[in-house]
């Protein structure tokens, strides 16, 4: 391993990217248009509809407060959770007619207008009040729209650009210096790590000044869970661009790996209350555990303790995929 | 002493093909040794074997007397057929690239101007004509300085002027020493640059020597061509054939068919002598020809 090829050939791939002026446009205005689109379009009070959750849905008295039309009624199993959900505002009120409670948010107007009709209809009710900033769609958003940014900028930015040059003999020159296989990945993998990186960043700070982000845990640990994806999703890249020659069937199959990724993994749309045997599947894609540790990290303001099931998946995806990709790597 | 590039009973298959189909030959240190042939003859399997891009089906390669490895590497200077260069870094940047890969390297300066790259060092690669790609190419073989520099058609393509100025730039090349391998399907390219040259086809050679000696083995006679409009009807003794409004005499004693042509007082005003060509050549040997 020489340090000096190794720099070379990272160099002059950074001025590629950073010269790129259309692909950089795109690296950067994506995600911030994804971003400020769904900022804009999700402001705002939410639907008009309330929703409430209740606990022991059937086992109970139909109250008078449940015929009460344009509130939607969603039934709870753990009650613990249900409360964090009142406190995050993304559940206006939640009654548990056996003990006769009811929680509502301080600072929601929607649980003033609930406690209201609630008291209006039913007598009993105990007041539980709770206390929390609400998370905006976006707060949640966040995380998946960089990770998926991530992803298609180490997919095709790794994979489709190695088997661009193995097509065109960049790879081949290359092979003909004193270059070794090895220091040719690690410098392509260390370049786009470094450019993930940095433009994540930048995206982020530019969003978050105008968007101001729910963010309770550590930057350095959400930026460990972004360099760990972002290695792995890079590892995935060279696997797939190990020995293919053809544009057009890299591709391909970049997209077939990437689209299930994006609505498999959590990006748009939380899993909870899919198909089981989906939520399974996501856990084998490197992508629900960036997205799931950075959210963790981000809205639960978890330490990278709690997150160890997902960067241990991580890192044990990025090793296959390299061993894998090592073995069948072809110049040509 | 082992020879500088030593090639034994080299084979490589495709897929049953057999695009080099054991072929032998040596190359002496400081010679340009030419494989010329048609397209599809197997000069460019054969280049990339002796480059060690591509791996024999069997035979033997040996770089003063050791097979290809570190050290070839370091000391090879390669130029392929085609090559992309990596977008949006300059002339200048491509080559400090190129630099930093080796132990051994020319300075920068000397290479720009040797290799005479100094008005477009800052252009993008992208945007050079196709006799500043191939300029830039040769630097990028040249760049560790090597001592053996492997030359893949490298003026294909290119308009006469580019391939004039090219050819000077390789003649300089020779007057350093180095040895060059040259694969081209110009004749004329061969003729003025290779020392040595051997002929291809079907993956096999089908004849090896310095151009003259090849020429003078094949062809005792030179020719002489006259505008059919000045030739008598009908001339005893002279072996010659009409091609057009040309006529052409084969002569293997010049002197006698002059004395001859003056005789049947035949104008020789528009006189002509040509040599004949390796194109010839290739097609007295195959009866093909070369560029087709």
């Amino acid at each position: 391993m020489s340090f000096r090829r190794f720099l070379a050939i990272m160099q002059a791939r950074n001025k590629e990217f950073w010269r790129d002026r259309a692909a950089l446009a795109w690296n950067f205005i994506f995600p911030i248009m994804v971003i400020g689109g769904f900022a804009v379009a999700f402001s705002g009070d939410g639907p008009d509809l309330y929703k409430v959750g209740i606990t022991d849905a059937e086992e109970h008295q139909k109250l008078h407060f449940e015929t009460i039309r344009y509130i939607q009624f969603i039934p709870v199993s753990d009650l613990s959770d249900a409360i964090v959900k009142v406190e995050r505002h993304q559940l206006d009120m939640l009654i548990s007619p056996s003990t006769r409670q009811f929680w509502i948010n301080k600072s929601s107007p929607a649980g003033y207008l609930l406690e209201r009709l609630l008291n209006g209809s039913d007598e009993g009710f105990r007041r539980e009040a709770v206390e929390g900033e609400g998370i905006r769609y976006v707060d949640w958003l966040i995380s998946g729209i960089l990770a998926m940014n991530l992803m298609f900028s180490a997919l095709f930015g790794v994979g489709f650009v190695i088997v661009r040059y193995r097509k065109n003999g960049m790879l081949k020159r290359i092979k003909a210096t004193p270059v070794t296989a090895f220091e040719f990945i690690t410098a392509q993998v260390a370049s786009r790590l470094w450019l993930l990186l940095s433009v994540s960043a930048l995206v982020f700070l530019c969003t978050d000044l105008v968007l101001d982000f729910r963010m309770y845990g550590s930057y350095l640990d959400l930026l460990i869970v972004f360099a760990l994806g972002a290695i792995c999703l890079i590892s995935l890249g060279l696997l797939i661009a190990a020995r293919l020659a053809s544009e057009e069937l890299a591709g391909g199959l970049l997209n077939a790996i990437s689209w299930p990724m994006m609505f498999l993994s959590g990006v748009w749309f939380s899993l909870e209350g899919v198909n089981p045997w989906l939520v399974k599947l996501a856990q084998i894609l490197p992508l629900t555990h960036v997205i799931d540790g950075a959210r963790a990290i981000m809205i639960d303001g978890a330490g990278l303790m709690e997150i160890m099931p997902n960067l241990m998946a991580l890192v044990a995806m990025t090793a296959v995929f390299l061993i894998i990709a090592a073995r069948t790597f072809r110049w040509e | 002493m082992s020879p500088f590039l030593q090639v034994d009973n080299l084979t490589r298959h495709y897929q049953g093909v057999k695009a080099v189909d054991g072929i032998s030959f040596a190359i002496e240190r400081g010679r340009c040794f030419g494989l010329l042939g048609p397209n599809g003859a197997g000069k460019t399997t054969t280049v990339e074997m002796l480059e060690g891009i591509n791996e024999p089906t069997s035979g033997t390669i040996l770089y003063q007397g050791r097979p290809l490895g570190r050290r070839f590497r370091d000391e090879a200077g390669i130029m392929f057929q085609t090559t992309a260069l990596q977008d949006y870094i300059t002339v200048h940047e491509t080559l400090k690239m190129f630099q930093q890969m080796y132990p051994r390297t020319i300075p920068l300066p000397d290479l720009i101007e040797s290799c005479s790259l100094g008005d477009f060092l800052d252009r993008d690669t992208r945007k050079l004509s196709g006799g500043q790609r191939q300029r830039l190419l040769l630097a990028i073989a040249l760049v560790n300085d090597p001592e053996v520099i492997f030359l893949d058609e490298p003026t294909t393509g290119l308009d006469p002027q580019a391939r004039r100025n090219f050819w000077e730039l390789v003649q300089r090349i020779k007057q350093q020493g180095k040895s060059i391998v040259l694969t081209t399907h110009y004749m004329e390219e061969a003729y003025r640059l290779c020392d040595d040259i051997i002929i291809m086809d079907h993956g096999q050679i089908i004849a090896q020597g310095t151009p003259d000696a090849l020429l003078a083995k094949h062809f005792a006679e030179v020719v002489l061509q006259l505008p059919a409009a000045d030739f008598p009807a009908s001339c005893p003794e002279l072996e010659m054939q009409v091609s057009g409004d040309l006529v052409e005499i084969l002569s293997s004693d010049l002197n006698h068919t002059i004395r001859r042509l003056i005789e049947l007082k035949v104008s020789l005003a528009g006189l002509r002598i040509r040599q004949h060509t390796l194109e010839d050549l290739f097609l007295a040997l195959t009866g093909r020809e070369l560029r087709t």
